[in-house]
């Protein structure tokens, strides 16, 4: 084991300011621009889809977010601190509260299932027995406890995105941000997959953003349920639309739409029209 | 593409500062808390243990090797009972160091470029850092100490290894004393000899792992990049063994006059 400090909590969760928070904010590789001038805010308990075509930036915003990479310029708040103002300690700390799904579920492939989804309680000295416990209740949660002493190469790409999310919500992180967990999945596996990040979001509340290529899943998170009788996913009643779920969409690095699934839906705007169709 | 020599000398100026940065970091966070000891015990296992099979038989050949050579030049001038003289100083201040640290980088600089450079490209270093855990304290620094501290020893090894292998061929082959092999030799060392021995490992050590570390951690290109990545790192920590190995030379004699 190492001997590393327990990981100080100095962020302090104000429910009543937005959670993240980007103010124009610009970046750009290699002379060339990939996002330009976003500005949108992601409230306590919301649910943020993130849609827009290849390439236009989504998964760098998602970096963004986690303070991976900074900005050129603007700012970003996360739980009503700038990232710029924060030293690497600090946002190692603030990285603690976050849990993150990547899109090819960035799992450490010499590390077994359950050091996996265990590797934040042992960074944060959790004793053994109870890090054991709580792996098994994440990978319960993910339906996944069977796979425990497998490797991320013996598990298949649905498997290894549950074992990612599992990973990330071990440590009932304030915010889970999602790239593309259903990327290069097939449609009942990613069904699976939304099916989870839907039982999250309504088991804990949990702020989060997701990003997705295919509309079906946002739709699917806007209009289903968790049931925690039934432990399934079902239809809000009466066509009825889950009003923490909110969209942005991209296009070229810009945001061409903020706001919620019927004016999404109702849009008149002929891009987000096509693109929708 | 057309060759810019100013965008070429910016990428230069660019990755030095880098490498710097990043030699800065890893040393810094030797100094400071949290320290991953038992990353460190698993690299000077991987490093010093799993080192030891070459650097055991290129040190005992080498001494082999040097006796042989030595005592053909020596025999012209009737100075063949000098054959330790000359094995032990060649082992100890030059040939021990620059060997174990070639084989240590051929070995190591390539497995540590390799290693961070696929957990690079799978995203894995990223996924570290999202976890809230700085690569640089939990990867580098670990193996920056691991080599450095293993190397020192390796190189005893070394040394030691190739003045027994120069005795086994001085008596087996060359029919010398071995008596007269070790005591020509013992006498023949002074302190800076040993100081010079067994600073240079402590420099390819720096080298093997920041460098190593440096080419992983900026590895992109997928399979072909981490290809790519270690090829480089083994010929950039090679040849700054060999830069090193000179100017330590040239410190040397500059300190002690030999």
């Amino acid at each position: 084991m190492t001997e590393t400090e327990p990981i100080k909590r100095p962020f302090v969760l104000d429910t009543s300011q937005p959670i993240v928070e980007f103010d124009s904010v610009s970046i750009g590789f290699d002379g060339k621009s990939v996002l330009k001038d976003v500005n949108f805010s992601v409230a306590h308990a919301e649910t943020r889809i993130i849609l827009g075509p290849a390439g236009c930036g989504k998964s760098v915003l998602m970096k963004l977010a986690n303070g991976l990479i900074e900005p050129d310029s603007g700012e970003i708040r996360i739980f009503g601190r700038a990232l710029s103002s924060m030293t690497q300690g600090e946002l190692f700390e603030m990285r603690a509260h976050i849990g993150m799904v990547f899109q090819e579920s960035a799992l450490f492939d010499s590390l077994d299932v359950e050091d996996n989804v265990a590797y934040r309680l042992q960074e944060e000295h959790v004793s053994p027995d109870e890090a054991h416990e709580r792996v098994v209740q994440a990978l319960q949660f993910v339906e996944l406890e069977q796979a425990i002493d497998k490797f991320p190469s013996e598990l298949s790409g649905g498997m290894r995105r549950r074992v990612s999310i599992a990973r990330a919500i071990i440590s009932s992180p304030d915010l889970i941000l999602y790239d593309s967990p259903t990327g290069g999945l097939d449609p009942i596996t990613s069904t699976t997959i939304i099916d989870l990040v839907v039982k999250q979001r309504d088991v804990s509340h949990t702020t989060c953003l997701l990003i997705t290529h295919r509309l079906q899943d946002a739709f699917t998170m806007a209009t289903h349920q968790y049931n925690q009788q039934k432990h399934s996913m079902e239809p809000i009643p009466n066509g009825g639309i889950d009003p923490s779920v909110k969209f942005l969409v991209l296009n070229e690095g810009k945001v061409v739409f903020d706001g919620e699934t019927l004016e999404l839906t109702h849009s008149t705007d002929p891009w987000l029209k096509a693109y929708l169709e | 593409m057309r060759f810019s020599p100013e965008i070429f000398a910016k990428n230069i100026v660019a990755a030095v500062q880098e490498y710097s940065l990043l030699c800065a970091h890893a040393v810094g966070d030797i100094f400071s808390r949290p320290r991953y000891l038992a990353d460190t015990f698993i690299q000077m296992d991987s490093i010093g243990v799993g080192s030891l099979p070459i650097v055991v038989l290129t040190g005992f050949f080498t001494g082999c090797v040097l006796a042989l050579q030595a005592a053909v030049s020596l025999k012209e001038f009737g100075a063949v009972n000098m054959t330790g003289r000359l094995v032990a100083l060649s082992m100890i201040k030059e040939l021990g160091p620059v060997l174990t640290g070639l084989m240590v980088s051929g070995r190591n600089a390539s497995g540590m470029a390799s290693e961070l450079g696929s957990m690079k490209v799978t995203e894995q270093i990223d996924a570290m850092r999202a976890l809230g855990t700085d690569p640089i304290r939990k990867l580098v620094a670990p193996r920056l100490v691991a080599t450095i501290f293993m190397l020192f020893f390796l190189t005893i090894i070394s040394d030691a290894c190739g003045i027994a292998g120069g005795a086994l061929v001085a008596v087996g082959m060359l029919r010398l004393n071995a008596g007269a092999f070790f005591h020509t030799g013992y006498m023949s060392l002074v302190r800076g000899d040993i100081v010079e021995g067994l600073t240079k490992p402590l420099f390819s050590g720096f080298i093997i792992a920041t460098i190593g570390c440096y080419y992983g951690l900026r590895t992109t290109g997928g399979t072909r990049g981490v290809g790519r990545s270690t090829t480089q790192a083994v010929v950039a920590s090679s040849v700054l063994i060999i830069l090193m190995d000179f100017l330590v030379t040239q410190l040397m004699i500059g300190i002690f006059g030999r």
